[in-house]
């Protein structure tokens, strides 16, 4: 088991260009399971390939286990790493495949069969050992992935969307198949993702990535509950956080707190007019979208997320409300978290 | 409630208009060219015509010749001569007596296997040096595949140059670097042995393109995870290349493989150009001998025999292909 840490961490492909990665600076706990979140080309998947020493950094150091392992190939960091293609070897059966770490490192050969036969029964795969790659289901060539992974017991497991090959119901059963694994070998792993939903799931923290910098490191309802900045208010959840641009403030509070008055319960809250312009029914939830009314926000969009939403029209204003202490303040030149403070209202 | 979404729906499907006119009957067609989905098989005649200038094409580039040369086989034919006669298997009999062509046999399958053996290897060689990216790679590329756009007489003429007994810029190289003493040089076509290597050689040199630029297409169409994958496992260099990559590659390789034996059983250009199959038939293969037999010393009859006897070659890989073909589209 090992740390990594990375040291202003930067790569740029094209001299010139914004980069990739810039000055990431991370240290993952030990037996961590750390998501890097973001959208597409927001440097996760970069920032993964150094660490496995697929990429070379252009400025900056990596550390596994307190050793720099800038200079390292991959195969000297005592690392694992699934593919969001798995990446098997198509003309090797699954036995082979999960065996190909352990001969390329020179494990005694009569080491083999045991440690196969472990990590195959480990992902529930022992029927399968002496079929080829594309005799198997997306489900199954995962878990053979995750079997070549784990027989050599590396020190940093690193999984590049290792579900998003997967359709959506396998998806959720691998998600909380892939939490069990992770629980019982209890290795330090960094997970890629664009999916908000697995990186709150499964991340005891989540890197939230934009444009190649970091824009949180935190618990998942750290990220969630007390956004940095506003990429994160709005990457995170889902609809979004509604943000509220006012003269020299941006304020955002989640739809989900964003109720009729009455229904809210704390003494601080603040009242406003919602006029409904559109009702979603989603089974277990309600998203109205609409507009406040009156006030100095009036015109101002606005979502709010509730459980019941029967009774609403289409076109009428309603009383709505948001805990004061539910509100959130971003500065609106820096986009960042600032102080909260009392606003005029009306 | 707000919303009724079945009145909605049935309004709206009658207020919307179709998806586009339907001006079918406004537009003239051909009546043959109305297109559907079973295409041809509505006119068989269409067909036919279609395919048949590819069908008269062969009939009369390949098929004519090799019924001709079956016939002649079985003849006296001469060049100049009016009349033929059926003579059975008697030029088959003569020709298997012929100590030449038991040569040029013999030739033939050491010519074709150590130029593919050294065209394979360094074909590999070449791919994997030239999938990497370097300065200046495009231009490399390029220059390696001059010796197959550039025509093939030309290539071997400049080969006999190089060559030479006299001439030859390589004697000149190890005369001046005190390999040799001047007129006691190898005179690379006209020792048995070195004549052989020479063709061998210049044929390789032909073939290395074609063969470089196959395995480079079988290389690149590798995903890249998966080396990355091997490299992460703990793979070398070696070990990703001759257990993940030419593995992988094998169905690719067999092509350059069954390429290059057509190519090089049949051809006898560099041969012709660079020692005529000499000296003493050391180089004499069996398009050579087909050719100085049957049009060179006007028997046509004995040269349509040897020819014949490619056939049972070119049948047996003209199916290996084919099945390798047929596996490629199963995987």
């Amino acid at each position: 088991m090992a740390v990594v840490q990375t040291r202003n961490l930067t790569k740029v492909f094209k001299q010139g260009e914004i980069g990739a990665v810039n000055d990431v600076n991370l240290e993952t706990r030990e037996g961590e399971f750390l998501v890097f979140l973001g959208p597409s080309g927001s440097g996760k998947t970069t920032l993964l390939r150094m660490i496995a020493g697929l990429e070379t950094p252009t400025a900056g150091e990596i550390l596994i286990g307190g050793r720099v392992v800038n200079d390292l190939a991959p195969r000297e960091r005592r690392i694992a790493m699934v593919f969001q293609s798995y990446a098997l070897y198509p003309h090797l059966s699954v036995y082979k495949n999960i065996a190909f770490p352990l001969k390329a490192q020179k494990v005694p050969k009569d080491a083999h069969k045991v440690k196969v036969e472990w990590a195959a029964s480990l992902l529930g795969i022992r029927d399968l050992l002496q079929r080829k790659p594309r005799e198997l289901s997306g489900g199954e060539r995962q878990r053979v992935a995750l079997a070549r992974a784990i027989v050599r017991e590396p020190s940093v497991f690193l999984l590049d969307e290792p579900l998003s090959n997967l359709d959506a119901k396998l998806r959720a059963s691998a998600r909380e198949e892939l939490e069990r694994f992770h629980r019982r070998i209890n290795t330090t792993t960094i997970y890629v993702t664009h999916d908000q939903i697995e990186a709150m799931a499964m991340g005891d923290r989540i890197v939230v990535l934009h444009k190649g910098y970091v824009r949180q490191i935190g618990a998942p309802t750290e990220v969630y509950d007390d956004p940095a900045d506003t990429f994160v208010a709005t990457f995170l959840g889902s609809p979004p956080m509604n943000l509220i641009p006012d003269t020299d403030v941006i304020v955002g509070f989640r739809p989900e707190h964003f109720r009729v008055a009455s229904a809210v319960t704390d003494t601080d809250k603040i009242p406003l007019k919602f006029q409904v312009e559109n009702v979603e029914y989603l089974g277990a939830e309600w998203i109205l979208s609409g507009a406040l009314v009156g006030g100095r926000f009036n015109g101002k969009k606005a979502v709010s997320r509730l459980l019941f939403g029967q009774e609403f029209e289409i076109g009428k204003t309603y009383d709505f409300a948001v805990p004061e202490r539910r509100l959130k303040f971003f500065d609106p030149v820096t986009e960042k978290k600032t102080a909260a403070r009392k606003l005029a209202w009306q | 409630m707000a919303i009724e979404p079945v009145d909605d729906a049935q309004s709206q499907a009658e207020k919307a208009p179709p998806l586009a006119p339907d001006i079918s009957d406004k537009v003239k067609r051909p009546k043959w060219g109305k297109v559907k989905s079973a295409g041809a098989a509505q006119s068989p005649l269409l067909g036919a015509a279609m395919f048949a200038p590819a069908v008269l094409y062969l009939l009369a580039i390949l098929g004519g010749p090799f019924i001709l040369a079956v016939i002649y086989a079985f003849s006296d034919i001469r060049i100049g001569s009016t009349e033929m006669h059926w003579v059975g298997l008697e030029n088959f009999r003569s020709i298997l007596q012929s100590p030449s062509f038991r040569t040029s046999i013999e030739n033939s399958f050491i010519f074709t296997f150590c130029s593919q053996v050294i065209v394979i290897i360094g074909s590999t060689i070449l791919a994997v040096a030239l999938e990497k990216k370097f300065r200046g790679r495009g231009i490399f590329r390029f220059l390696i595949l001059l010796p197959w756009v550039a025509p093939i007489s030309l290539g071997a003429i400049g080969w006999k140059w190089i060559l030479d007994s006299l001439y030859s810029v390589i004697n000149w190289v190890l005369v001046a670097v005190h390999l040799f003493k001047p007129y006691e040089a190898p005179m690379w076509l006209g020792e048995p042995h070195l004549a052989m290597a020479s063709v061998i050689l210049v044929q390789s040199w032909r073939l290395l393109p074609f063969a470089t630029v196959i395995m480079l297409a079988g290389l690149t169409a590798i995903p890249k995870e998966i080396p990355e994958a091997a490299a992460i496992d703990g793979a070398g260099f070696w070990r990703t290349l001759f257990e993940i990559n030419i593995p992988m590659m094998l169905p690719i390789i067999n092509v350059a493989v069954l390429f290059g034996i057509i190519f090089t059983f049949t051809d006898m250009t560099v041969v012709y150009i660079l020692t005529a199959g000499g000296p003493f038939d050391s180089t004499q293969v069996l398009p050579s001998y087909a050719y100085f037999t049957g049009i060179l010393g006007s028997d046509l009859a004995a040269g349509a025999a040897v020819s014949l006897f490619l056939v049972p070659l070119l049948v047996i890989i003209a199916w290996l292909m084919l099945r390798t073909a047929h596996r490629a589209e199963v995987v």
